[in-house]
């Protein structure tokens, strides 16, 4: 394939790729608020504000509620705006994290996961952003450095979509990714400009027109705010197939909804998102090598849920091993896990499902643990039968 | 510069706020709107904190705003008005739109209270718009409850009147001199008693390059328990009383825009209203003295405060936030 430009090999962190991606991107407005292992980005963003290098507003904001208000404020009058943030000032946004998407603001945020307190840890699981799960945001979990680059430019394109017009959170683990070095084959500028354009909002704070924002509803009106909401979802579904094939054109990279590794012959195949999908295939790899057969499915986008995507990978194992970053408390199991199997039962696919939790508060996964994971899997867990909390002590 | 308002005649006819919207008769918040709206530039964008103002004039699918405006929370119009700011900005750098005047309204409890941080932080960073606080001393939209704005001595909801004690225990918070502390370039007090007064700051913190502060005393008919005939009557006489003294705060320099040599009996201004009654009876005497010395020392603190800046502070003295 020829692409429409050239890429330049860069060692960055993947808090670094977000700033550099957002930089080329043409940002209008950032506000954020520091919080580890999220900092690298505002940081990053403030030395190019010192070097003349990013050409939009920077507001250093006195807490995340204040940035996503801030991005709030921003996006109304049509400008391209962007937020980072990790586990509290996750939390500490919640409200605003349904107030952005109702109103329907484009906002894109990077979100450095980090598990939540108490007890306050600075490391990685995805309870943060499953916290805010149903908040109305398009949620993509990334795997590694480059594909965080990838990502961030994606989401832009596909939450400013007239078709879309929801507000999108990148989730990519705290350390693991945020902090880790790796290969970035980044894009020129311009290619991106133009792949993006500006954002053009039907709708914006124009005095030559002036309209409301924000009004209140009654249950008479409300539901049906709710109801666009979740069709805007659905139509997210298609074009994010759209914004990746364009994005392929660009960079000669495509990730897809989700990964598939061996899931048309496996007859385990493990459900995964995030970092630690790369360590589960490493694993698989090493395993079928082995004589056996197991297979991996990352899970790139999780809101909108690529549900008919994901069915089609797991039509002919016998077992299903779903792995959670998080812990829903007091429930069967994690929230990837709830997912998989109401996808199973609606299709009236009867599998084998183990759940399993991993990974919690930056504990290690490596890739003997994912083997014996697999290992587990021969015998496994039936269907409601909860959770094994992996790799924990005592 | 700003132009300083002589007469009705000057104002523009257009309305800023329709009629037909939901708030209450004799409601002071609606009052303060249109005066500030009419003297801000017509391409002024509003931010609005939730509250009474905000679901009373704009219940989807209507609203009776005629100017952009957006609501977006309680505790976040202040950061909502830079983000409006910070957009716009970066917009007009690239033409693709301009700057405009911003106008918040946040009432007692989204500016004391629950959104004081995010004003706090709005005004250090220096962002360009008029933050103006319509002050109807309590939460009224959910029903009469206390706020850090409600004077001592008031009953509301959450600080009731009983035999073990009676009205609200608290002085009502200083909100002027926490705004001066982030050393604004215009902080003010007005009434919409005083219209012209009202309109004039309103035109001068406009013309200000920064963050700028309006408090606005709004009575309210319901939660002070006053005839709703009496709304400006009310306002007029907690000025005349000195129970909310008119001054503004310039680059440091403080000065009262309307004085008043001789009050009238801060009795006069209490007794009007229900909230207040109590502090009438014979075992309460004590308290509404308390009350009373709290005017006078305000006041007398005010007129210290003219003195001395004057004196000590040359306008240009003053370092402020402005960009």
């Amino acid at each position: 394939m020829t692409l429409a430009q050239t890429v330049r090999i860069a060692a960055l962190q993947g808090d670094e790729a977000v700033a550099e991606a957002v930089r080329q991107c043409d940002v209008d407005v950032v506000a954020a608020y520091p919080i580890t292992p999220q900092t690298i980005i505002v940081e990053k963003l403030a030395e190019f504000v010192a070097d003349g290098r990013f050409g939009g507003e920077f507001v250093p904001v006195e807490s995340e509620h204040s940035a996503l208000s801030a991005c709030v404020g921003a996006s109304a009058t049509g400008a391209r705006v962007f937020t980072a943030t990790s586990s509290q000032g996750l939390a500490y946004m919640h409200e605003m994290l349904y107030n952005a998407s109702g109103m329907r603001f484009p906002i894109v945020m990077a979100v450095a996961n980090r598990a939540l307190s108490a007890p306050l840890v600075l490391n990685a699981d995805h309870s943060d952003m499953m916290g805010s799960r149903d908040c109305g945001w398009i949620q993509v979990y990334a795997e590694n450095v480059e594909e965080i680059y990838d990502r961030t430019i994606q989401l832009f394109k596909l939450s400013e979509d007239p078709r879309v017009m929801l507000p999108s959170a990148l989730n990519f683990e705290g350390f693991i990714l945020s902090h880790d070095k790796e290969r970035v084959r980044l894009l020129d500028e311009a290619p991106i400009r133009s792949f993006l354009g500006r954002p053009r909002p039907k709708y914006r704070l124009d005095p030559d027109a002036p309209l409301t924002f924000g009004a209140i509803a009654t249950p008479d009106t409300y539901y049906e705010f709710r109801a666009q909401q979740s069709e805007a979802m659905r139509t997210a579904l298609d074009v994010f197939e759209e914004v990746e094939r364009d994005f392929e054109r660009l960079s000669g990279r495509r990730y897809g909804a989700v990964d598939a590794y061996n899931t048309d012959k496996a007859d385990r195949i493990m459900v995964i998102n995030g970092s630690a999908g790369g360590t589960m295939r490493a694993a698989a790899r090493a395993l079928n090598a082995a004589g056996e057969n197991v297979g991996v499915l990352a899970i790139k986008l999780y809101r909108p849920f690529p549900v008919d995507k994901i069915l089609s990978h797991l039509s002919d194992c016998k077992t299903v091993i779903t792995m959670d970053r998080s812990i829903s408390l007091g429930a069967q199991s994690g929230p990837i896990s709830e997912d998989i199997k109401s996808a199973l039962l609606g299709a009236g696919m009867n599998k084998r499902v183990m759940s399993v939790i991993y990974g919690i508060g930056g504990r290690d996964m490596l890739i003997d643990d994912g083997k014996k994971i697999f290992g587990m899997a021969k015998e496994g867990l039936q269907f409601g039968q909860g959770s094994i909390m992996y790799g924990v002590k005592g | 510069m700003y132009e300083q308002i002589k007469g009705l005649k000057e104002l523009p006819t257009d309305e800023p706020l329709s009629p037909g919207h939901r708030l209450c008769p004799g409601c002071g918040a609606s009052v303060v709107v249109r005066q500030v709206l009419l003297a801000a530039p017509k391409d002024t964008i509003v931010a609005n904190a939730t509250g009474c103002l905000e679901v009373s004039t704009a219940l989807f699918p209507y609203s009776a705003w005629n100017r952009p405006w957006i609501h977006s929370a309680f505790e976040n119009a202040a950061a909502v008005a830079s983000g409006i700011e910070s957009g716009l900005k970066a917009l007009e750098r690239r033409g693709e739109a301009k700057q405009h005047p911003i106008v918040v309204f946040g009432g007692d409890g989204g500016t004391y209270d629950i959104g004081f941080q995010a004003l706090s932080g709005a005004m250090e960073r220096g962002h360009r718009f008029l933050y103006v606080c319509y002050d109807n001393e309590a939460y009224m939209n959910t029903g009469i409850q206390r706020s850090g704005g409600t004077p001592m001595g008031a009953w509301t909801t959450t600080t009731q009147v009983g035999s073990a004690r009676g009205g609200k225990v608290e002085a009502k918070k200083d909100l002027i001199s926490i705004v001066v502390a982030h050393r604004v370039p215009y902080a003010a007090t007005a009434s919409i008693s005083h219209w012209k007064d009202l309109m004039t700051k309103v035109r001068k913190a406009l013309s200000k390059d920064g963050p700028t502060f309006l408090h606005v005393m709004a009575p309210c008919t319901r939660g002070w328990r006053f005839d709703s005939a009496k709304t400006i009557r009310m306002a007029r006489l907690a000025v005349e009383t000195r129970f909310f003294p008119l001054y503004e705060v310039e680059d440091g320099m403080y000065r009262l825009t309307f004085p008043v040599p001789s009050p009238k009996p801060v009795e006069e201004y209490l007794k009007l209203q229900g909230r207040y009654s109590h502090l009438f009876l014979p075992q309460n005497l004590s308290e509404l003295e308390t009350i009373k010395n709290g005017v006078t020392n305000n006041y007398r603190r005010l007129e210290k405060l003219s003195q001395i800046t004057a004196q000590t502070l040359a306008p240009e003295a003053q370092p402020t936030v402005a960009r």
